[in-house]
């Protein structure tokens, strides 16, 4: 039963209380098994009971415990402290305005994802051609079904550059949500939809760095995502510019 | 103090709280619907749930079958009106989903693929991979932002209900980000506030599955039903209790001693059945409930693997190929190379059996009102009940759907029979009183409690004394020891005196509602004196049914302990049988 003592570095700030956000440092001991989050909950239980962060399933789905590990944007329940021999730095999550300790202001993501309409439209005639289930292939199912694992963690906005430049951009998991509607064979609401996607703030403005995808960690690939719906919304511009007799 | 006024307000935005607000933005536009939640809608625990949700859709399955296995596997103690009313609506909801996007996984025509589940005789258990409560939820909530009369209050924690004259009449809630609080009048309010797992040390269950939904409507005076009964999952891992689904074994994975015997068939649930190939309802398809006591049984015999973290059994799926594991299984193998280092697909798992379900919950009718006028329950939180004295898994997440829907036509209903407002003094005059206790307690100073040190003595006590089998000792101590622990609970001190997101306030709260729902628990337990279900009592082994085929209500008393009273078990066509899980009768 490996036991350690972990060095933390946890970012403290308390709207109330301090001018400006500080660290603070922890030493405790760990079980090697342990991820940053069992650390930060024996941290609560036993050593500073006002330390807040947010936590749920502890099993990589409801995606509450974004934060930067050692300055790399991670889900707490999936950091392991076997995998960082030294002190451990954790931050809450980068390009986020801070609540309170480790805790962000999301407000700003919630929003931009109803902007991109995550819903089902249905297509036109399609919907009230009955009330059964449509059909599906799992072929149909593999395009999209990527882009449906976004936890909204926002590991890939803390990790985006573009996003630190440009506050108003959409950001890569709205995008892959947006893009998982769109390549939905039972969904038709491309066309609403692209209002958001390929607007200013859209994907245009990704640089295509490629940050988002490498620290998702479902594997969305949001990365992906971006470059798909920018070479659909080009033939698009193709089509309506140079091929209007397509759009006839 | 600010006020939100709603003509229906939900307190909880998992599974079922989206589907009663989805629900009633479509039934009427022009409703006010106020949905609070403690977290952002898509962290709430409904997606956690991994195996899929059960509803009739194959030509060889039938309403019957569903009917009766969901009576059987809940030990007679189901009410069978309820469940009629929930496998009839079950496919129609589950259809629903696929209407709105879920993406459920698929046959190659295209159509909708079921996989086996315990204790079911058919296979209809629709799934989205491993990650079914995961779409459920996440399809609900995206669907939801397309109504515009649904307006989301994220963070905000319910407190106290408010009533005027034995009628509903809304409720307080902390806004988390300021620490202010709000009061919410409304005519209707709909809990969907989710499980309490958390009363023990060891489940499946996420931090926010605290009991806060059931606690709101047992001080209110409603009581909490069949609250004894508990499920234990039989395959969580032993270090995290992180749950790997029943689809392991649905898919063909083997549960096995430490002498590599596949133990099950020793206790009813034999005779063996070929590797790799399930047979529904036998074997690693038996019910939870005595797939988990088979464990027990067998860990007093010395026969299972000890591990630094507790004795363990074996579930092997290396039979099932890796092509199969990665497609039908890719969460359960990531979480068991992530938290335990061992690879299903070369490796079998250590799993044992860990907290996961509660089958009791807030007294409603099949129409999930409660018996407080205005006031509606649906989902974990609730007990309607059709779930008896064992759940069947992937029964769950089709109800949180059925009844939130239910809840929602009738809150309308309600509504629409003319129900009052109530008087603005009765309402600010609740919420004043409201927010002097939270102050009180935010400001107390000279305590001597903390909140950790007696949540840890409650968790040990339930542990202990509520789990796989019980005794009268064992739960009258508990008893005991939690009827101290809440009066020890008005001498907590807290750490943090702060307004903004202060979690040592929240986690005291959410203390002070699993008190009392684990004193609900081991007062219904130390009570029902036999064996039915999840309910095990080594000194009354057998099944009661001429003294206990009741459900148990704890009815609160904020002084003292709950009175228990009970209530018959509606029965329309299905006596009371035996429960038969051995492979060779058919
Ligand atoms: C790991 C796991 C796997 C499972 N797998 C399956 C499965 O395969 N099939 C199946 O049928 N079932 C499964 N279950 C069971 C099922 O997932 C749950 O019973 C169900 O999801 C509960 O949904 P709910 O909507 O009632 O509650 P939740 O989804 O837990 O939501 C509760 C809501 O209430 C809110 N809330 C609570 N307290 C307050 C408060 N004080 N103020 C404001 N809001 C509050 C929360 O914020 C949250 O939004 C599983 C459960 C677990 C734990
Ligand atoms: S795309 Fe990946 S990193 Fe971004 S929010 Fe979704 S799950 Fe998190």
């Amino acid at each position: 039963m490996g036991e350690r003592t972990v060095e933390f570095e946890v970012l403290r700030y308390n709207p109330e209380k301090d001018a400006a956000p500080h660290f603070q440092r922890y030493s405790v001991k760990c079980r090697e098994e342990w991820v940053v989050l069992d650390a930060l909950n024996h941290i609560k239980e036993s050593v500073d009971p006002t330390l807040s962060y947010r936590w749920s399933c502890h099993m990589a789905v409801c995606g509450s415990c974004g934060m930067m590990v050692n300055g790399e944007p991670k889900l707490a329940c999936k950091s392991f402290l076997r995998d960082y021999p030294g002190l451990i730095r954790v931050e809450p999550l980068r390009h986020f305005p801070v609540e309170r300790d480790l805790v962000t202001v999301i407000d700003d993501f919630v929003a931009k994802l109803a902007r991109v309409k995550p819903f089902l439209i249905p297509q036109p005639g399609a919907a009230q051609a009955g009330t059964g289930e449509y059909a599906q292939t799992p072929a149909q199912l593999k395009r999209y079904k990527q882009f449906t694992l976004c936890i909204n963690c926002m590991l890939c906005y803390a990790a985006c550059p573009e996003y630190g430049l440009i506050p108003e951009y959409i950001g890569p998991a709205v995008i892959a949500l947006g893009h998982r509607w769109n390549e939905d064979s039972r969904d038709g609401g491309r066309a609403q939809r692209q209002e958001e996607l390929a607007a200013t703030n859209g994907v245009w403005d990704c640089s295509f760095v490629g940050a988002c995808s490498e620290v998702c960690p479902e594997h969305v690939d949001p990365a992906a995502a971006i470059q798909q719906v920018k070479i659909k919304s080009t033939i698009d511009w193709y089509t309506e510019h140079l091929m209007p007799w397509l759009n006839k | 103090m600010e006020t939100t006024r709603a003509d229906v307000a939900i307190i909880g935005a998992g599974g079922a709280g989206l589907r009663a607000a989805i629900a009633l933005a479509q039934a009427d536009p022009k409703l006010k619907i106020a949905l609070v939640s403690k977290v952002y809608p898509m962290r709430s625990h409904t997606c956690a749930a991994e195996g899929g949700a059960a509803g009739v859709i194959k030509a060889d399955d039938s309403l019957e079958h569903h009917f009766d296995d969901t009576v059987g596997g809940g030990d007679w103690l189901s009410d069978q009106d309820a469940v009629d009313y929930f496998i009839g609506e079950a496919p129609k909801e589950l259809i629903q989903l696929e209407r709105w996007g879920c993406p459920w996984s698929r046959e190659a025509n295209g159509s909708v693929a079921v996989r086996p589940f315990g204790g079911m005789k058919k296979q209809r258990t629709w799934f989205a991979a491993d990650k079914s409560g995961f779409h459920i939820l996440h399809t609900l909530f995206q669907t939801s932002l397309q109504f515009p009369s649904i307006e989301r209050f994220d963070e905000f924690y319910a407190t106290e209900l408010l009533r005027e004259d034995g009628r509903v009449a809304g409720f307080t809630a902390i806004e988390m980000r300021s620490g202010q609080m709000r009061r919410f009048d409304a005519r209707a309010v709909i809990i969907c506030g989710g499980g309490a797992g958390r009363i023990f040390p060891f489940t499946t269950n996420g931090a926010i599955k605290t009991g806060d939904g059931m606690a709101l409507a047992y001080r209110a005076g409603v009581p909490l039903k069949d609250m004894e009964f508990v499920q234990y999952h039989p395959t969580g891992l032993p270090s995290t209790g992180t749950l790997l689904t029943e689809a392991c074994r649905g898919e063909g994975g083997v549960l096995v001693n430490r002498h590599g015997r596949r133990f099950l068939q020793d206790y009813g649930m034999g005779p063996e059945t070929p590797l790799g190939r399930p047979v529904l309802k036998t074997m690693e398809l038996g019910p939870r409930d005595r797939v988990s006591q088979a464990f027990w049984q067998e860990q007093q015999k010395g026969n299972m693997i000890p591990t630094q973290w507790g004795d363990a059994m074996l579930l092997d799926m290396r039979h099932l190929g890796e092509a199969k594991i990665n497609e039908r299984l890719p969460l359960v193998r990531d979480m068991s190379i992530s938290y335990m280092g061992v690879d299903p697909v070369t490796d079998p798992v250590p799993v044992r059996p860990v907290v996961h379900y509660m089958m009791g919950g807030i007294h409603t009718d099949l129409k999930a009102a409660t018996p407080l006028p205005g006031l509606f329950a649906a989902g974990e939180c609730a007990c309607v009940s059709i779930n008896g004295a064992n759940r069947l898994g992937s029964n769950s997440l089709t109800e949180l759907l059925v009844f939130g829907r239910r809840a929602a036509l009738s809150a309308m209903e309600y509504l629409q029979s003319g129900a009052r407002a109530a008087s603005e003094s009765a309402l600010a005059t609740g919420a004043d009183a409201a927010r002097g206790r939270l102050r009180e307690l935010l400001q107390r100073t000279g305590g001597k409690e903390t909140v950790a040190g007696l949540r840890r003595e409650m968790m040990h006590t339930m542990e202990a004394n509520a789990g796989i089998y019980r005794t009268h000792e064992g739960l009258a101590e508990a008893c005991v020891k939690l009827a101290d622990l809440r009066r020890r609970y008005r001498a907590i001190e807290l750490h943090d005196k702060t307004n903004v997101y202060n979690t040592d306030l929240l986690q005291a709260l959410e203390l002070g509602s699993m008190l009392d729902c684990a004193e609900a628990v081991a007062q219904c337990a130390l009570a029902r004196k036999e064996s039915r279900g999840a309910h095990q009592r080594l000194d009354f082994a057998a099944r009661d049914d001429r003294n206990f085929l009741r459900h148990s209500l704890a009815v609160f008393d904020p002084g003292a302990s709950p009175r228990i009273e009970y209530l018959d078990v509606v029965i329309t066509k299905s006596q009371p049988g035996v429960r038969d899980y051995s492979g060779g009768h058919e």
